[in-house]
């Protein structure tokens, strides 16, 4: 095959890999975001008339698809990512080979994302099951669940390549993760929030993501859909150049 | 099959390498000696594309690295000082796995695995997990990942630091066979012994220059003395002042120990007749000789 593929060889590893641990990730990956529905969804739901014109189950649920996809793209971008840079010196080891910089970030990039797309998956499922899901158009929000996890994964790797130790990524999720999911419209709407809080909220990954997926999830009209998108796009493209950029210059 | 020519590499202000030429023709075994610190990984390094270097050409079986760094490294076969093998998979799923990076299907690793896992000794252990591995099986585990490909040029970055001196001898028996199959094999150490089993030729190094280049035991007869007598114990220094350094061609008092080149050691041998305090060895020069002459006895560090 030709040689812009070549990443897909890192993707595969990952996979190989992954694929030992394939029971676990799934009970954590199913069980994990039912048991926040269930729990916040229908107790706190039952106090909560309506959000925003919607049960506040389906609210919830189409923004947890958002947080699902982050939470498990950025945790392969930084833990597993910074492991295999520089506890088990994989990355070493595969440039050892006939392989690239660019094809290893590239394929750490993928792979992280598609990672963050099969967390989705499993919320999108559990939705399903518990009846919140109406829409055909909720398949739409599979290319949505892979820009996300794309944008995550390019800030993740940027912050891998320049992290000295673990705990920087404490600091990462403190700091930017911790926040953004706050605010950014996954628990309740941001028209609650201060007016600037709003203004910041607006131009983070994780509001463009969850007014594009609560709308396909729930058939429900987006504003600025095309922004959204273009948005995601930009931090995705932005964040693997600039990764490969400083990985190469770690590993030179 | 690999020629460097005034290769020149900073990082920040300093200099690592500063202008090293040499060249290593198919099915020789060259060996990079120096200390810590000398510059020969980074020569290895900018060799196999992985670090750009500043100046001069590299030309790794005929093709210009690193501008094709990434078409030559699909042709040779490469042991990193620290080993790197995955320890998310099996013995087996490494050399699968690596061959993948070479672009390798699946049906011709699976073909070549065996003749690898049987090269590292390690068949029996084709499904253990590289943590159940000893050091020893690691190294032999690396080289044949290194083999995957078949490569005709293999270089290794300290093959046997960190290992007892029974796996040793099995790594320098390996690669010696792969020398018989006539594969080309650059190798960095600062073990002498190893440089002067394997190495057909040998090039000292320090702070980035080659000081010296020849066969072992050309570098040995045109560099040092043929006899060395090593003089140790109590008065030692006395004994030094006012006989060695007359009498020995050269000679270099470190701790307790007096080391006197020479090439008729008689005269010298006879003043020690009247000190039986002192103990002697005498010996002949060998290549950690030429070394600590070429680079010194201090300690880097």
């Amino acid at each position: 095959m030709t040689d812009q593929l070549r990443f897909r060889h890192v993707v595969y590893r990952n996979y190989r890999v992954w694929r030992k641990l394939l029971a676990a990730s799934l009970v954590g990956n199913l069980l994990d975001p039912l048991f926040w529905l269930v729990g916040l969804g229908f107790g706190l739901g039952s106090l909560l008339p309506s959000v925003g014109g919607m049960r506040y189950l389906e609210f919830l649920g189409s923004g947890m698809i958002c947080y699902g996809v982050m939470y498990s793209t950025s945790f392969e971008g930084l833990w597993s990512a910074f492991t295999r840079l520089k506890q088990q010196r994989t990355w070493e080891g595969i440039l050892h080979a006939p392989m690239t910089v660019t094809d290893i970030v590239v394929g750490e990039w993928v792979w992280a994302a598609l990672k963050g797309v099969l967390s989705g998956v499993a919320i999108l499922t559990v939705m399903a099951a518990l009846g919140l899901v109406r829409s055909p158009m909720a398949l739409w929000a599979l290319p949505v669940m892979l820009l996300t996890g794309l944008a995550f994964a390019g800030i993740a790797l940027v912050i891998t390549a320049l992290a000295r130790s673990y705990d920087h990524f404490v600091y990462y999720f403190t700091l930017f993760i911790t926040p953004m999911m706050l605010i950014s419209g996954v628990f309740f709407p941001t028209a609650q929030l201060p007016r600037a809080v709003q203004l910041v909220a607006q131009v983070l990954p994780l509001s463009h993501a969850t007014q594009l997926a609560r709308g396909l999830v729930l058939g429900r009209p987006i504003d600025n859909a095309f922004a959204h998108v273009a948005a995601l796009a930009l931090i995705a493209v932005v964040g693997v150049v600039l990764a490969r950029a400083l990985t190469a210059r770690r590993l030179r | 099959m690999l020629t460097v020519q005034s290769l020149r590499k900073k990082f920040g202000e300093l200099e690592v390498v500063r202008g090293v030429s040499f060249e290593v023709s198919a099915g020789e075994c060259y060996g990079l000696l120096g200390p810590n610190g000398a510059g020969k990984t980074t020569t290895l390094r900018c060799c196999l594309g992985l670090t750009a270097p500043d100046s001069g050409t590299i030309t790794l079986d005929s093709l210009p690295v690193p501008a094709r760094a990434r078409e030559a490294r699909a042709r040779i076969g490469v042991v990193p000082q620290f080993d790197n093998l995955d320890p998310d998979f099996t013995v087996r799923e490494n050399l699968r796995m690596y061959g993948r990076y070479f672009g390798l299907s699946r049906s011709e690793v699976a073909r070549r695995v065996p003749w690898l896992l049987d090269y590292a000794g390690l068949a029996d252990k084709a499904d253990a997990q590289i943590e159940a591995l000893s050091g020893g099986m690691k190294r032999r585990l690396t080289i044949a990942r290194a083999l995957v490909n078949d490569p005709r040029v293999l270089f290794l970055d300290e093959p046997t630091t960190g290992l007892d001196p029974q796996a040793r001898h099995v790594v320098w028996e390996r690669l010696k066979r792969l020398l018989g199959e006539g594969r080309t094999i650059i190798l960095t150490t600062h073990f002498m012994d190893e440089a002067q089993r394997l190495c057909d030729r040998v090039a000292i190094m320090d702070h980035g220059v080659l000081l010296a280049e020849a066969p072992p035991h050309e570098l040995i007869e045109r560099e040092i003395e043929p006899v060395v007598i090593e003089v140790y114990g109590e008065g030692v220094g006395a004994w030094f002042e006012t006989h060695a350094r007359r009498l020995a061609t050269r000679a270099e008092l470190s701790g307790d120990t007096a080391f006197c080149y020479c090439r008729e050691p008689e005269a010298l041998l006879a003043t020690l007749a009247d000190a039986p305090e002192l103990r002697v060895l005498r010996r002949a020069a060998n290549l950690e000789d030429v070394f600590l002459k070429l680079t010194g006895r201090d300690l880097r560090d």
